[in-house]
């Protein structure tokens, strides 16, 4: 009976935190503003084939570099490409390396976080030397090493702006572990001969969720920046991919007679971005506020 | 001084793993290494076997190591691979420009995030609140290249005051320091707001002002000076961060630097230069975040018992 009762406050009690989650979101005017940016954003990923208004890769040599237009809503790049459709697709693109970038951080530092922090001892000491190693390049340089081993493309791209941030999700998951794992309810879990895999899950899991999705929101921005930045460096995308970073690194030799090449892109990643930063702050204040700044 | 010898201690092995992983990058290369540096050339097997063996690819894995690892200790990174120079020298030839361009930002950073935090706190809830939070958050989300572009395009190519690209003098630093500098000042501007608004409700601020000491007074001598503690660490991190967005900055403004040097060694497969500069660029990291520490423990000595 009392199993049952459990079992059943523990299938509650994941509705209720996205209850108590969504009540607090809708009094963050900022995080609803992201949230709703977040979703039209996806909502022009999904349906780019039916919204732009041209093939995105077809060059027209004749329409070259034609400024804003009743035709061109923002005008045409260097081969005649819209440069509207382009950034319609670029949503796909931009949207897609976030989630997977961020993915392969999240999973990645997850499992390492949740192992490190309850086996503790040399495990935990391995794992963290680890990913003090990985926090010891900063910046970009981590991924514009994988990059480099890997070889420029949007699927190295993507690994390496993955790898890069697993060490600021092992170091959060590891440290919510270690404060979880002193809780009285999990010292009885592992009494009444709960396994470890079973313990990490069902008790320990659930609490360190709500700081790992405020990380995963605020670093899909973080993530877009730097895969934009890579391909804006040529060491992402390649020609004639749509990709934002890569259409403002092409936009750049033509900026000054020719602005709204680069200009569409620049407000895509902003707008993005912002959307990400600004939902992620509102959830970080609804489900973790000893993380606000 | 105890204090600072541990955390020098726990240097060493965070410097013996970046070196690990720097020296593995030529060896987790997807196929051959030598044929995947010399994929754009017209190459003989004699040629590739010469450069194997430059490389000393052909000894066994430690002996391999050993000798990378006594190289780099002597600043002995191997020749590039496109000008034959060493890459020591290369790196050498470029820090000068990289860590100018990291200062400049930085004092941009410092000077507007400081400003901007300490001002909105003094004046919380106002507009001025609001509006600095929404530059800082405006900082954060916008890529960097794209602000660049942006400043050439109003002051170089419309106004005409600042030339777009190249270094040299500081009329070629302003842009690129004011666009390296932006994000860091964000995240500077929020943190001092906060440890501002912190600090602002101790009790001897409540003396200070019940003593009918003026409010700016009261903030920049009272508050500023314990305000500032948590933001020297942030700064100190931010510089390590601000080396590694040199990268970016120096191709859009198409300025000599160790980060062009790398983004052009990654183009040309040029292993031994990009090894370099990993390897350089990580253990000035590392060593900037000891200072950080040691510094951040010089004026907390709270952390030095801890």
């Amino acid at each position: 009976m009392a199993t049952m009762a459990q079992e059943s406050s523990h299938r509650r009690a994941p509705t209720h935190g996205i209850r108590s989650v969504a009540r607090q979101l809708r009094y963050h005017k900022g995080a609803l503003g992201g949230l709703l940016v977040l979703v039209l954003l996806s909502l022009v990923a999904l349906s780019a084939p039916l919204l732009a208004p041209y093939d995105p890769l077809k060059v027209q040599a004749r329409k070259a570099l034609r400024p804003p237009s009743a035709e061109f809503f923002l005008g045409t790049d260097q081969y005649g490409r819209d440069v509207l459709s382009r950034t319609i697709y670029g949503t796909r693109i931009s949207l897609l390396v976030g989630c997977i970038s961020v993915s392969i951080a999240a999973v990645s530092g997850l499992l390492i976080g949740l192992v490190a922090g309850y086996y503790g001892g040399l495990v935990d000491h391995v794992c963290m030397r680890c990913m003090d190693i990985m926090l010891a390049f900063p910046g970009i340089l981590l991924a514009l090493a994988i990059v480099s081993i890997l070889g420029p493309s949007l699927a190295n791209l993507m690994i390496a702006v993955g790898v890069s941030a697993i060490p600021a999700y092992a170091r959060l998951v590891r440290g919510a572990v270690l404060s979880a794992k002193q809780n009285l309810y999990v010292e009885a879990a592992r009494v009444v001969g709960c396994s470890s895999g079973a313990i990490l899950v069902r008790h320990i899991l659930p609490n360190v969720a709500a700081p790992v999705m405020v990380l995963c929101t605020l670093g899909m921005g973080t993530a877009i920046l730097a895969a934009a930045a890579l391909s804006f460096l040529g060491l992402g995308s390649q020609p004639p991919t749509p990709e934002w970073g890569r259409m403002l690194s092409e936009g750049r030799a033509y900026l000054r007679e020719h602005w709204w090449i680069a200009t569409a892109p620049g407000l895509a990643i902003l707008i993005t971005v912002l959307a990400m930063n600004l939902l992620g702050d509102g959830l970080r204040d609804a489900l973790d506020p000893r993380l606000k700044l | 001084m105890q204090y600072l010898v541990k955390r020098l201690l726990a240097v060493i092995p965070v410097l013996l793993g970046v070196s690990v992983v720097v020296f593995s990058m030529l060896h987790l290369v997807p196929g051959d290494p030598v044929q995947m540096m010399l994929s754009e050339f017209q190459t003989s097997p004699e040629q590739i076997a010469r450069l194997r063996a430059q490389l000393h690819l052909d000894e066994p894995l430690p002996k391999q190591f050993g000798r990378f690892l006594w190289n780099a200790v002597r600043g002995d990174f191997g020749y590039s691979m496109r000008t034959k120079r060493p890459v020591g020298a290369e790196i050498l030839d470029n820090l000068p420009s990289t860590v100018t361009l990291a200062l400049a930002g930085m004092v941009v950073a410092v000077v507007m995030g400081v400003t901007l935090g300490v001002m909105a706190a003094a004046r919380q809830r106002s507009w001025f609140d609001s509006g600095s939070m929404l530059v800082a958050l405006l900082g954060v989300s916008m890529p960097s290249f794209w602000f660049g572009l942006l400043l050439i395009f109003a002051f170089s190519l419309k106004l005409g005051w600042l030339p777009a690209t190249g270094g040299g003098d500081v009329w070629h630093l302003m842009m690129p320091a004011m666009t390296l500098g932006m994000g860091a000042s964000a995240i500077i501007a929020r943190l001092s707001r906060s440890c501002m608004l912190e600090v602002l409700r101790q009790e001897y601020i409540t003396t200070a002002r019940a003593k009918g000491l003026r409010e700016s007074w009261v903030i920049l001598r009272h508050g500023l000076k314990n305000a500032l503690i948590p933001v020297v660490t942030i700064v100190g991190l931010q510089l390590g961060q601000l080396l590694g967005g040199t990268v970016i900055i120096e191709t859009v403004f198409a300025r000599p630097g160790v980060g062009r040097l790398i983004v052009n060694g990654i183009l040309e497969k040029d292993f031994p230069l990009v090894q370099g500069v990993v390897l350089v660029g990580a253990t000035a990291y590392v060593l900037i975040n000891l200072l950080v520490d040691v510094t951040y423990a010089f004026l907390d000595p709270r952390i030095r018992d801890t």
